[in-house]
């Protein structure tokens, strides 16, 4: 064993063991079942390994590596800090789950080969890795491509599919449209220095106007791969189309990659923050988070459905960091502490929900062969196992005590009722209204996650194919177990992890949240003091427990369990049926009527006299038509403008390079 | 934490549930009244848990356990939260682990198991009841919060018995904001408590009906326990109104003498609350379902506005 080997080092580790597995699949290709067995719980031990070292880290202070790779001369630096740590730890949480449910998701594969599938997934978690560790542009850089393009791969392993193709180009076109946004960001940090390690942009002084062009340019590159409005357009194309734990793998972690960029370039690259900064992103989080979640309520397609929530979920992480950067511009720090806590806490907690429903939705497809809403339904007696996991997943995304997207909106909305601290009369009357925006959002998430797991799980079978459908195998159980404990542990716990997050804010903005959120011990979470606000999930979710057994013994002593079976009751109507049901189109009816000019609605119906009537709707996304459109439309106008240079003449070219010629020459002298 | 406080905590906890049905009946006994009606006494309710709960229980062929538990779910919560709301005194142990914004969430726990429980069967009427019931909610809950945040940044706190003691035992100040709360509380309380106008707790008219229509298929001691439940609701919504906007008489911390007294006055606001609700319910009419997002923004809107008016009169 080497002396002082640094976490640092035993990361680099699990990433070559990572890459290795990747390469072993390509060999063990003709024997699938080992492969997904052996190779995918491997690369799970990794993850686990991930975990626990991080969580060591976080508060270790910082290692710093060099490795010497990349171009002569400028060999990739790395760093592992408190904010990499975190997320890393994010990392390895959710991949463990992702990945040992994937040891029993990946069988037989349509279209793409098992074994390149493996190679591809397991470069996607190692490129993560990197662009975690990542302490110069270059690596930076490289490593954010090589995510893209590996998860580009994953997402069309079905691409004898024609909409798969095209979700797919979507994709690869917005993560490079973002990736120039974040190039561009970085060469105006290093100020014209030539040095692109971060350790000089940390140190360089930038005017405000250089300062706001690199903020706007980090928060427009993150933002396209998180999928900010109006960027989101390849988010709710790109995530459904993979397979399902490559969607729970982009969703729950990748997503968070670019959140993680922003604060790293907000916060550490960038000394000083300026007020607006953070209004902007506060408004366009809100946007997002509301628009996110009204596209969510109006989905048939179960992993579109989570895909528009994910973008509903980012827009509430980044309300969060815009509260955090507009408290920290007037130096509150009290209260930014808590605005980023809660922005991290969040984004912990959705990994895990989300990677949850995501696998939940992949059992559902293999045991169905359905992403259709409008063709699934009662599937809690056929798939007791995921319909219980997947409940826990539900009730965390829906905002509900005791689980954990409760604790995160909880501490929030906490940071939200704080801003009369605020030396800024306007800012301190509009800010509350954001808490509103919230509160909105999250009751409306709560009607699309009814409508999520009602429609599937709950209710009569709407096709007869369902009633073969089965339980999830062991592992898959496994890993939804886990990412259902993890949603549970982390509802129970906060204390624990905001001592944890202390590491990170220390970092960010050098205050930490600990010393009163733990104010009164672990049971009790009290983010500025006792008696402003204090919630204890452990003794909720005793008194509950408790209030359940006295109740169900109550009952049953004093009374009786008589039970008699018979069929349903419905007013006494006879003949009933599946159909008579609500799909997931009648469930979201309320919502479209109400939101009606948000969405783009696509009516065809029927007159009274056809003889066979045929219905037809849509919800569009209108920004489709408002923005993307547009913008295509004037890049083909520009392209063809510049085809109308190239004649394919070599005497023409011949001609062009003889006028550059004489210009540089009139310039020159 | 001490034993009397304990005790005490222990004293609401039973009184809030033995006495929610009470209120119930005197609310159903004042619309007979005024409806000219003699009306059943304001006993019937504890007839009508103790006629459910001797009954068999009737399940249809394939009720999942979700559709089982949900019952006690749902009436643990309300209990849960009811027994949270100081309505004698500010002492109550158990109010730190559950703030205003989690009372919030464990009502919405509560509605989102109803709704659940609501589409398991998959009956027409369940689906559609959860449906509606979900789309007054995500209306009512948002507008209920604004509601506590108001007075929260009046008392610069959310907790319950905090915000209570700076609103009760403070010198007497008006807040033209909690004016714009109240209204905007009782709206909610309204919807919430699936009265008149936006839902009709006596009728199965399937054109309207939205709570009821989600517990169609309950019988027995599930129903029993479901339409307690619904009277703990109520029973916790007037007392929150009472402890947000008519604090006074409640007894201070500590103080054990005015313990009595505080409940001579709860009985008093909770009669007239009761009256109030019943001449309310009486004097409007039943809404169309899809004027009811209306009712709702309203609330909302005006939940809003209360806290702007804090922060332009008040601060």
């Amino acid at each position: 064993m080497a002396p002082n080997l640094l976490p640092i080092d035993y990361i680099l580790g699990i990433v070559v063991f990572w890459l290795a597995l990747g390469l072993a699949g390509l060999v063990l290709q003709r024997q699938p079942r080992l492969l997904a067995q052996l190779l995918f719980p491997a690369g799970a031990l990794g993850a686990l390994a991930l975990a626990v070292v991080t969580l060591g880290a976080l508060g270790g202070g910082t290692n710093v590596a060099v490795l010497p790779l990349g171009l002569p001369d400028l060999p990739f630096h790395l760093r592992l800090d408190a904010l990499s740590a975190f997320f890393l730890l994010l990392l390895g949480g959710a991949v463990f789950g992702i990945s040992v449910y994937g040891a029993g998701y990946f069988r037989t594969m349509e279209g793409s080969t098992l074994g390149l599938l493996c190679l591809e997934y397991h470069l996607f978690i190692a490129s993560m890795v990197l662009v975690l560790l990542a302490d110069d542009a270059y690596l930076f850089m490289v490593a954010w491509e090589a995510m893209a393009l590996s998860s580009y791969f994953l997402v069309t392993t079905d691409h004898k599919v024609p909409e798969i193709r095209r979700a797919g180009f979507l994709y690869l076109l917005i993560a490079h449209v973002g990736a120039i946004g974040i190039l561009l960001c970085f060469g105006v940090m290093q100020g014209g220095q030539g040095d692109y390690s971060f350790a000089t942009m940390r140190q360089a002084e930038l005017s405000p106007f250089w300062a706001s062009a690199t903020f706007l340019l980090a928060l427009f590159g993150f933002g396209a791969k998180a999928g900010l409005l109006p960027l989101h357009a390849w988010l709710p194309e790109a995530h459904p189309a993979a397979p399902s734990p490559v969607s729970a793998l982009m969703s729950g972690v990748m997503l968070k990659t670019a959140i993680y960029g922003l604060l790293r370039v907000t916060f550490d690259l960038l000394g000083t923050q300026l007020w607006w900064w953070g209004a902007l992103t506060l408004v366009l989080g809100l946007m997002t988070a509301l628009y996110g979640v009204l596209f969510a309520a109006v989905q048939s397609d179960m992993k579109r459905l989570l895909a528009y929530s994910s973008i509903e979920n980012i827009g509430i992480i980044l309300a969060g960091i815009g509260l955090g950067i507009i408290f920290h511009a007037f130096h509150q720090e009290a209260v930014a502490v808590l605005a980023l806590v809660a922005a991290l806490y969040h984004a912990l907690n959705h990994a895990f929900f989300k990677g949850l429903l995501f696998l939940g939705t992949g059992s559902v497809l293999h045991a169905t062969g359905e992403r259709n809403l409008g063709h699934l339904g009662g599937l809690i007696r056929r798939m007791p196992w995921v319909a219980v996991l997947v409940l826990v997943g539900t009730l965390a995304i829906a905002g509900l005590p005791p689980f954990n997207g409760f604790v995160s909106e909880w501490l929030l909305l906490q940071a939200f009722l704080l801003t009369p601290a605020l030396p800024h009369p306007y800012l301190n009357m509009m800010i509350p209204l954001g808490a509103a925006a919230i509160a909105l959002a999250a009751a409306l998430a709560a009607y699309a996650m009814v409508k999520f797991y009602g429609v599937i799980f709950l209710g009569q079978h709407r096709e007869e194919k369902l009633l073969h459908a089965h339980d999830a195998g062991n592992w898959e159980r496994l890993g939804l177990g886990w990412m259902a404990a993890a949603c549970l542990a982390l509802g129970l716990f906060p204390v624990a992890v905001i001592l944890q997050l202390d590491n990170v804010t220390q970092l960010l903005i050098g205050r930490e949240l600990g010393s009163s959120a733990g104010h009164a011990g672990w049971l009790w979470l009290t983010p500025v003091a006792p008696e402003r606000a204090s919630y204890s999930p452990v003794i909720l979710f005793l008194i509950i427990l408790v209030g359940l057994g006295f109740t169900f013994i109550a009952v049953r002593k004093l009374y009786h369990g008589r039970l008699r079976r018979g069929a349903p009751w419905d007013c006494g109507f006879p003949a009933q049926t599946p159909r008579m049901q609500d799909t997931a189109e009648g469930f979201s009816q309320p919502i479209r009527q109400i939101f009606e000019p948000v969405f783009g609605i696509i009516r065809e119906l029927p007159s009274p006299f056809d003889t066979h009537p045929h219905y037809h709707g849509e919800t569009r996304d209108r920004l489709w038509n408002l923005f993307y459109l547009p913008i295509a439309a004037v890049t083909e106008k520009l392209s063809g403008l510049i085809g109308k240079l190239q004649h394919g003449r070599i005497s023409i070219y011949l001609l062009y390079s003889f006028i550059t010629l004489l210009a540089l020459l009139a310039f020159v002298r | 934490m001490n034993p009397t406080d304990i005790a005490f905590q222990l004293a609401q906890n039973t009184l809030v549930v033995l006495a929610a049905p009470l209120l119930m009946g005197w609310v159903n006994q004042c619309r007979a009244w005024m409806q000219n009606r003699t009306g059943p006494g304001i006993l019937q309710p504890y007839r009508g848990l103790v006629k459910l709960l001797h009954k068999d229980a009737v399940l249809a062929h394939d009720a999942s356990p979700l559709f089982r538990a949900t019952p006690y779910i749902l009436f643990v919560c309300m209990w849960l939260a009811a027994s949270l709301v100081p309505v004698l005194a500010i002492d109550l142990p158990l109010a730190p682990a559950v703030d205003v914004i989690a009372l919030v969430g464990i009502f919405a726990l509560a509605r989102v198991f109803i709704s659940l429980a609501a589409m398991d069967i998959g009956t027409s009427f369940g689906t559609l009841g959860a449906r509606r019931e979900m789309l007054v909610a995500f209306l009512a809950e948002p507008a209920m919060l604004m509601v506590f945040f108001t007075a929260s940044l009046i008392s610069h706190s959310t907790s319950l018995p905090t915000i209570v003691e700076a609103l009760a035992h403070k010198e007497f100040v008006l807040y033209p904001s909690l004016a714009f709360a109240s209204v905007a509380f009782l709206m909610v309380l309204l919807a919430e408590n699936a009265r008149i106008p936006v839902d009709n707790p006596s009728t199965h008219l399937e054109l309207t009906m939205i709570h009821e229509a989600m517990i169609l298929e309950y019988s027995a001691r599930h129903l029993a326990l479901i339409e307690w439940a619904s009277s703990i609701k109520l029973m916790a919504y007037v007392t929150i109104g009472i402890a947000l906007f008519f604090p006074w008489g409640i007894a201070e911390a500590g103080n054990w003498a005015a313990v009595p007294y505080a409940l001579f006055v709860l009985v008093l606001k909770l009669t007239a609350a009761g009256f109030g609700l019943a001449l309310l319910e009486t004097l409007s009419a039943k809404m169309r379902i899809f004027r009811a997002p209306e009712f709702l923004g309203t609330a909302f809107l005006l939940a809003v506005l209360g806290m702007l008016v804090h922060f332009l009169l008040e601060v």
